[in-house]
């Protein structure tokens, strides 16, 4: 089916009473980023609606990122068609033919903005109905949750027609919820925390720890893949790499081993929440599950939460990991998080990291070392870059093959 | 030289040797070494893969690559049957299979597994209804070819693929060796297909690989088991060479896909044209849109098969008695006694199959030789 338009209905902007405006602009700007590589496109945020033209455009392709941007409940794909009865009701009829089969109950859905028409909603049900009713054998009207809804939109420039409603991501527009870090370690479960906080609307740049050479060139890219694949939601997310060598060699040799892990990661928060002050964040989002590995037991999180007052959020900190792979699964990111590459988790990871590390303890291990200078020579080292959904970091070596391929 | 055997094998392409002669010198590395010199190994490894990926429009990770087609379509039936022996033992498939699969299939009813094997019409193709009715409880999958490697008819896969959708937990098997390049895309890339097997050496890439597709999601054992290679599926050190020289073979082939489709076909349809006037030519493939664009088979009534092949190699033109896999035994073709075709004409067809470099200057002089041959061949057979 050639369709002419699709259009978007909001989710709960609905109900944001004065801040509507500032989401469907949000919104708008997001749907525009998310669609960029569509240039015909003709998009309109209305406050009830959201209405692209296509103007020829490949619908599923526009639809396969439409579904991926946050705030929108569902949209359909509709038809244009001539202000003409008879052409309506020729489309109405080839359009069900792709939903038919024998016992099929429908119903006709028509609303108008132009009220000028000279069918008004009732006889423009009756006529439609009354087509599709003898056109097809074995098939029937039915009001109440009827197996196919047909909806006929009368407006000025034209009658558009539409079945189905496909689902949306749901959630806020990105960027309406404030701005926020999150820190990103190449696992399975950062990334799902990531979109879980971009599906509330929070716009969200990653900081990820990195260790040459303990870790390698591909621990930073798969990172940094990570990311892109996170971009779609966006259009585009900064990734800021924080060297952590020094740190961690530091940590290693002053502390004992029961507390390296505890330590380390009091350094990382200590870290994320100067980045996020300076750029303006108001949180701190991590993949801490609860009881999942030592470093997430709620004593440990109470020894490395000591470092901060700000908020530090956990999406998926009551889920089961097989609910979190779900997710990952669902947003493409759990092949690339399964790839067996050393990141700065794993490798000074102690063999026995205590489960129940104690405040006073982890305080009196850092005086061993000069906290402010590590943290501060740390932050000089930081790498900002831009990611796009369509950047390509895992094939390093992309040009050179090329030419071989 | 005229070679219009490309169904058996065609002629590496030269650019695709240059990389094959690249990569065995400059990327010899093996890409499941941690190192850079492995790592480079694999991002080419990698790299091919997704080219392969986009060209059949599906996943990087649904593609494998294998030793060839015949290994595919092993491993796609042996896997399946392997995996999925505890829900049923019950296969069906067509009788105008390639050896590959056919053979595969009769190993399996050795081991207990119980085998239906399909009818053909007399134009060599699978009734999609006969499909439905071999359906049952225990049945585990379902191997149809897509383009009959003998006579060239198209299967009706997409129909096959429409009573598989009310059948989910059935794995849908296609042998498309002979399929791809040839235009049917929209067939092979149904959603509902599950494996795919390919071969590199039907379409210009060298010998010894070739590459199946999966569908995510579905399950089957390795044939070769070894060290962890292609996601733990199928060990062994991937054959970079090949393997990248196929990703550029198969850019290639599918590059103006329509354009060298329609060229084939002018070909077919000139040498058809010509060789249908004839009283004592019995032709097997239709000239027509059911039927591959790039095989013709026929025969001269009473003349063995093997003879006109030797006829026209005095004229440097290369065909074939019907599968090079089994011209060689003698026996008469398995796809034309699938169509119940009399053996007495099934031992005189011979196959002419073309490629996308074959031109319309060869089939004029095909048809001249023709003519002359026709004529010699009266002192035996009127």
């Amino acid at each position: 089916m050639q369709y002419s338009e699709i259009m978007v209905r909001y989710g709960e902007l609905s109900t944001k009473g004065k801040n509507r405006k500032n989401f469907i602009d949000r919104l708008g700007y997001n749907v525009r980023q998310a669609l960029h590589e569509f240039p015909n496109l003709k998009i309109a945020a209305h406050r009830d609606r959201m209405h692209i033209q296509l103007n020829g455009e490949d619908s599923e392709k526009v639809m396969a990122r439409l579904g991926q941007v946050f705030g929108i409940q569902n949209f359909s794909p509709s038809v244009k068609v001539e202000r003409d009865v008879k052409k309506v009701q020729a489309m109405a009829i080839e359009m069900m033919k792709e939903k038919y089969h024998p016992g099929l109950t429908f119903k006709i859905n028509t609303r108008r903005s132009d009220h000028k028409f000279k069918y008004d909603t009732n006889a423009m049900n009756d006529l439609l109905g009354g087509t599709i009713l003898q056109a097809f054998d074995d098939i029937h009207v039915k009001m109440k949750d009827p197996d196919v809804t047909l909806r006929c939109e009368v407006r000025p420039d034209g009658i558009f027609l539409s079945y189905g409603k496909i689902n949306g991501a749901g959630g806020l527009p990105v960027g309406t919820a404030g701005k926020a870090m999150l820190m990103l370690s190449g696992g399975i479960d950062s990334p799902v925390a990531g979109y879980l906080a971009m599906k509330r609307g929070v716009a969200i740049e990653m900081v990820h720890f990195f260790s040459p050479p303990y870790t390698s060139e591909q621990a930073l890219n798969k990172a940094k893949q990570l990311t892109a694949k996170l971009a779609p939601y966006v259009g585009t997310i900064k990734f800021i790499q924080v060297p952590f060598t020094e740190i961690q060699e530091k940590i290693k040799h002053e502390v004992p081993e029961g507390y390296l892990m505890t330590i380390q990661r009091r350094f990382m928060l200590r870290l994320a929440e100067k980045i996020a002050k300076k750029r303006k964040g108001l949180a701190i989002f991590n993949g801490e599950a609860l009881g999942q590995v030592a470093s997430q037991t709620l004593e440990s999180m109470a020894a490395i939460n000591d470092v901060t007052t700000m908020p530090v959020l956990r999406p998926v900190l009551s889920m089961d990991k097989n609910e979190i792979i779900e997710i990952a699964q669902k947003i493409d990111t759990f092949d690339l998080s399964i790839q067996p590459f050393e990141d700065c988790c794993t490798v000074f990871a102690p063999p026995a990291p205590k489960t129940k590390p104690r405040i006073d303890r982890a305080r009196q291990y850092e005086e061993r070392l000069d906290v402010d200078g590590l943290i501060q020579r740390a932050l000089d080292g930081i790498q900002i870059t831009e990611i796009n959904s369509s950047d390509e970091f895992m094939n390093a070596n992309q040009e050179s093959f090329a030419e071989l391929l | 030289m005229i070679y219009f055997d490309n169904s058996a094998t065609t002629k590496m392409d030269p650019s695709v040797l240059q990389t094959y002669d690249a990569v065995c010198q400059n990327i010899w590395g093996n890409s499941s070494s941690l190192h850079s010199w492995g790592e480079k190994a694999f991002n080419l490894l990698e790299q091919s893969r997704k080219q392969i990926a986009d060209l059949m429009n599906c996943y990087p990770d649904e593609i494998y690559f294998t030793s060839g087609g015949t290994e595919s379509d092993n491993w796609a039936i042996k896997g399946t049957a392997m995996e999925k022996r505890p829900y049923g033992k019950h296969i069906i498939t067509s009788s105008v299979e390639h050896a590959a699969v056919m053979n595969s299939m009769k190993h399996l009813e050795k081991m207990g597994f119980d085998v239906t094997y399909l009818p053909v019409d007399d134009e060599g193709r699978v009734s999609p209804e006969d499909v439905r009715k071999a359906i049952r409880k225990d049945t585990i999958l379902v191997s149809v070819m897509a383009i009959n490697n003998e006579i060239g008819t198209i299967q009706p896969i997409e129909e096959i693929a429409e009573i598989l959708n009310d059948h989910p937990k059935i794995h849908f098997h296609v042998d498309s060796v002979q399929a791809i390049g040839k235009g049917v895309e929209k067939l092979i890339r149904n959603p509902r297909v599950d494996f795919l097997a390919f071969s590199g050496h039907k379409f210009h890439a060298p010998r010894g690989t070739g590459f199946m597709y999966k569908k995510r999601g579905r399950m089957i054992q390795p044939l070769v088991d070894g060290g962890g290679q292609e996601k733990n599926l199928r060990g062994g050190t991937e054959n970079l060479p090949a393997i990248a020289g196929m990703a550029k073979a198969l850019r290639l082939l599918m590059d103006d896909e329509d354009q060298k489709v329609a060229h084939q076909r002018a070909i077919k349809n000139r040498i058809y044209q010509h060789i249908s006037q004839f009283d004592k030519v019995h032709i097997f493939s239709k000239n027509d849109e059911t039927f591959a664009p790039h095989i013709l088979c026929f025969t001269i009534d009473g003349v063995r098969g093997e003879s006109i092949v030797h006829a026209f190699e005095k004229y440097d033109i290369y065909i074939s008695t019907t599968s090079a896999c089994s011209s060689k035994k003698g026996d008469i073709a398995g796809t034309l006694a699938a169509m119940k075709v009399p053996e007495k004409i099934a031992t005189s067809a011979v196959r002419i199959s073309l490629d996308e470099h074959n031109t319309l200057e060869e089939a004029d002089e095909f048809n001249r030789v023709f003519d002359k041959l026709y004529e010699e061949f009266k002192m035996i057979n009127s």
